[in-house]
């Protein structure tokens, strides 16, 4: 982790440039939005443009954020040195503090340090894992994988009902054993639980990871090292509708306010399995659908202007909620019967290579 | 015996102004300012002190007034007034005092404070009224000769009744004048009293020195300019600004022979030519004499003189205070951090030349709380009643003072910590009453006042737009003095240095340039780095 000391010292020595020529010191920050976010069809990554903005010390509007980045910045300075780790909670309170002489906070919420931590990465080309921050712990995985995290070595077809938790930093963990034919990422908790139950994977010599919703960082880097160090398939299996395409989008392309780290996170071959709108007919979910609310209807419009949704049988899938106004849950499986996921709908999309690009 | 008609109506005419003039006086004390013991003290004040400003100027003096109230029993003062002026000769005495509407400023048009006649002698018939002693007048030209004076007022006459009259051989030479009566009246502290109408007189007359030395208080008002205001011109009335009354009144006094003569020789701006195009107008034989002329014969010739076109009054008979003397008068009693003040050219409503000034003093230790306070002056004397009446006040409170830097709710007087003078010099000041404490609204003069307003308040709004400026500027320099030790503090953990040099090489940067501290805009500025 030399590399990340280095990269933070210097910013501040940038900084110090500036003050030593009696400039008014600047930090560029790449900017993270659609605007500066472009979608490369060769490497199917999302990736960040050149635009940046500048932070400056003396401006009134820009002097406060300018001060928490370098507070921020040397509080990772410190967490390199100490050799120690920290959640992002843990930090806003290890920073916040009232200002000498007045009624002010360096931050008054998490709200403020998070997107600062987010301005480092892109800046120092780092992850925050690297920084020494944990992120959200959220994500479970079961299969016939043995690996090594911190000198322990862990079975994950040996955790019971429960899977292994997947933590936020997996850069430190070495994958041993890998008995697997493809990944199965699921969005979602119950339908984990079922596949799990049904010893899904071991009847498919499979993977099963469920990313609990919106997939977090280490979830994310950890598909994307099984897949890449083995080269196993990735299928990725949500609901149908916008957020679940999304979801899906988020772990093959990267996602727009994560997309400087792309490249470190997204799995380019990642294919999806289902459910998609068509579905509903060919599985006869049709009495199990539910209405899609405006937000989802409002989501997928926006969606049909993606350049990583351009690809016609996505615009079918969004066009067809969009007109029918209509969305599925991965639960509508069991409404055919209970087993019905396990031993229908995955074996037969899995066999009839049934997939959305 | 049958008299002439003409004659009989002037005699008659003059038995009546006669009984008039004292009954006139005692059933309506109240117009002439005499209605409350309150304010009959504050006339008698204003009335002694505006003849000794008077004289001072005429005579080129720079004004020395002290000015005496003391107690004498119940609802009793005794007024002293005081001055350094010509004084008056030992014959005029008795006319001038003691009796009224006598004076030189009758028909002739000049700036003054007083133009009645009822002034001093109102006083000293006032004083007689209420307690029935005579008034002293001491008084000496500077020729070692002093008169004493003691005066009543015959009221069924209007003449002087000298209840005293003796020389003081002292050998004492001095000029100037001392009045001195009793009076019944009731002395307070507040808003409308007489320190307050003192302290206005002097900063409508800076070059004054004034001393006050009241029942409880006594207090020195030095004058703060060394220069008189130039001594405003007399004029002959103008045409368009004579009423029937003054035009008959005039018609009798004239020493003319003819309409004609009269014509052009007791009003400004009437030629030959103009005579007699009113003359026909009026069909009125121009060589008739003035005082023969019939009621119904002035009328003609009053209506005519109205109609028939002719130039502007001349306005050198004016004597503004100007910018300097304003300023002078308001640094000397206000303690505020910002002065302006303004002189409208001349302007002439229905024939009389008037002009407006207007002057604000702004912030220092002016309260914040409250409405701005407003002096209202005309012919430099400072008007102390009827205030919601006044053109003055109507026209601060039509004026948009938010645009200025002040807070106002509506059409009403601004909110702020400001002082604010209005003057308006005048021939003939259109007050709305005989007690003369407010400005009729002209709409030429409530237009004047205005743009005077106007001008001090674009100027007030400079003023307070660069203090804003300011204030942020300092507003910004806290937020950075805040930051800085913080910024120096990660620079020297990020770069293992140490935080002092850096802190103080940033603290060299705000110093250098304020131009950084200026806002460059709220939002982070975006570039291609490409």
């Amino acid at each position: 982790m030399k590399e990340v000391k280095k990269k933070l010292k210097t910013l501040g020595e940038d900084v110090l440039k500036d003050i030593n020529q009696k400039k008014n010191p600047d930090i560029d920050i790449p900017i993270r939005s659609l605007s500066n976010v472009i979608y490369d069809e060769k490497t199917k990554q999302l990736s960040l443009g050149n635009k940046v903005s500048k932070r400056y010390l003396f401006n009134v509007a820009h002097a406060k954020r300018f001060m928490q980045t370098l507070l921020v910045a040397s509080l990772c300075k410190e967490l390199q040195d100490e050799k120690i780790h920290t959640s992002l909670r843990d930090l806003f309170y290890a920073l916040k503090r009232t200002l000498p002489n007045s009624e002010e906070n360096t931050f008054d919420e998490q709200k403020e340090s998070d997107p600062i931590i987010v301005d480092l990465e892109v800046m120092l080309d780092v992850l925050r894992e690297q920084l020494h921050l944990n992120a959200d712990v959220r994500g479970r995985v079961v299969g016939n994988v043995v690996i090594k995290d911190r000198g322990d070595l862990i079975n994950w077809s040996k955790l019971g009902s429960g899977g292994w938790a997947i933590p936020s930093n997996v850069e430190e963990i070495t994958l041993k054993k890998v008995n697997a034919k493809y990944i199965l990422v699921i969005e979602k908790n119950a339908a984990f639980e079922r596949l799990h139950e049904d010893k899904f994977w071991q009847k498919q010599k499979c993977i099963l990871v469920t990313t609990q919703g919106q997939a977090a960082r280490g979830p994310r880097r950890l598909i994307q090292r099984l897949s890449t160090e083995y080269k196993l398939p990735v299928y990725v299996f949500t609901d149908a509708d916008s957020y679940g395409w999304y979801i899906y989008s988020v772990l093959k392309y990267g996602s727009i306010s994560l997309a400087h780290i792309s490249e470190r996170l997204g799995c380019p071959t990642a294919k999806f399995i289902g459910l998609t709108i068509s579905d509903i007919d060919e599985f006869k979910l049709e009495g199990f659908t539910i209405k899609a609310r405006d937000v989802d209807i409002k989501r997928a419009r926006e969606m049909l202007k993606y350049d990583w949704f351009k690809h016609p049988a996505w615009q079918k899938e969004l066009k067809l909620m969009i007109q029918r106004k209509v969305k599925a849950e991965l639960e509508a499986l069991s409404g055919r019967s209970l087993k019905f996921m396990t031993e229908v709908y995955l074996p037969t999309k899995i066999k009839k290579k049934e997939f959305l690009p | 015996m049958i008299e002439k008609p003409g004659k009989t109506a002037e005699d008659l005419a003059r038995e009546q102004k006669q009984v008039a003039v004292s009954e006139f006086f005692e059933k309506n004390r109240h117009l002439l300012g005499y209605d409350n013991p309150t304010r009959a003290l504050l006339t008698v004040v204003k009335e002694l002190v505006d003849n000794s400003l008077d004289a001072c100027e005429e005579s080129r003096i720079l004004p020395r007034i002290w000015i005496e109230i003391k107690s004498n029993g119940p609802d009793r003062f005794r007024v002293m007034t005081k001055d350094n002026g010509p004084g008056m000769t030992d014959k005029q005495i008795p006319l001038a005092l003691g009796k009224l509407l006598y004076g030189s400023k009758f028909f002739k048009l000049r700036q003054s404070r007083g133009t009645q006649g009822i002034g001093a002698s109102g006083a000293i018939l006032y004083s007689q009224l209420t307690t029935g002693k005579p008034t002293t007048i001491i008084s000496s030209t500077g020729k070692g000769k002093t008169s004493y004076y003691e005066l009543m007022i015959d009221v069924k006459k209007n003449e002087p009744e000298i209840i005293s009259h003796q020389f003081i051989e002292d050998g004492k030479v001095w000029h100037g004048m001392k009045v001195e009566m009793e009076i019944e009246g009731r002395y307070i502290e507040s808003r409308k009293s007489v320190p307050e109408y003192i302290k206005q007189v002097a900063i409508a007359n800076p070059y004054a020195n004034i001393t006050f030395d009241g029942p409880s208080e006594k207090l020195e008002f030095p004058r703060s300019a060394n220069e008189l205001p130039p001594l405003p011109k007399e004029i002959k009335p103008h045409p368009h600004g004579v009423e029937l009354g003054i035009l008959r009144r005039m018609l009798k006094a004239t020493k003319y022979r003819t309409v004609t003569s009269f014509l052009t020789n007791d009003f400004s701006r009437i030629g030959g030519g103009t005579a007699k195009e009113i003359c026909e107008l009026a069909g009125i034989d121009p060589k008739v004499s003035p005082q023969r002329l019939e009621i119904g014969d002035s009328e003609k010739l009053f209506k005519a003189m109205q109609k028939v076109k002719m130039i502007r009054p001349p306005t050198d008979c004016l004597s503004p205070l100007k910018e300097n003397l304003l300023v002078k008068g308001l640094k000397k009693e206000f303690n505020a951090e910002f002065y302006a003040a303004v002189t409208r050219p001349p302007e002439v409503y229905r024939g009389n030349p008037f002009q407006v000034e207007a002057a604000i003093a702004y912030g220092g230790e002016l309260p914040e709380e409250g409405t701005v306070k407003i002096m209202r002056l005309t012919n430099r004397v400072p008007l102390m009643y009827q205030e919601g009446d006044c053109a003055i006040t109507k026209s601060i409170a039509t004026t948009d003072w938010r645009r200025y830097g002040l807070s106002q709710s509506g059409r009403s007087i601004p909110v702020g910590p400001a002082v604010i003078v209005v003057h308006l010099a005048s021939v003939w000041v259109p007050y709305i009453s005989e007690s003369k404490q407010a400005i009729a609204s002209y709409p030429v003069i409530i237009k004047e006042i205005k743009l005077a307003l106007q001008e001090i308040g674009r100027r007030l709004q400079r003023h307070v737009g660069g203090k804003r400026r300011a204030e942020m500027q300092r507003k910004r320099k806290e937020i950075f003095d805040r930051y800085l030790p913080e910024v120096a503090n990660a620079v020297a953990k990020l770069t293992g240095r140490k935080s002092e040099p850096i802190l103080n090489k940033l603290k060299g940067i705000i110093k250098k340039s304020v131009k950084v501290l200026v806002d460059e805009g709220s939002k982070e500025k975006t570039e291609n780095t490409g």
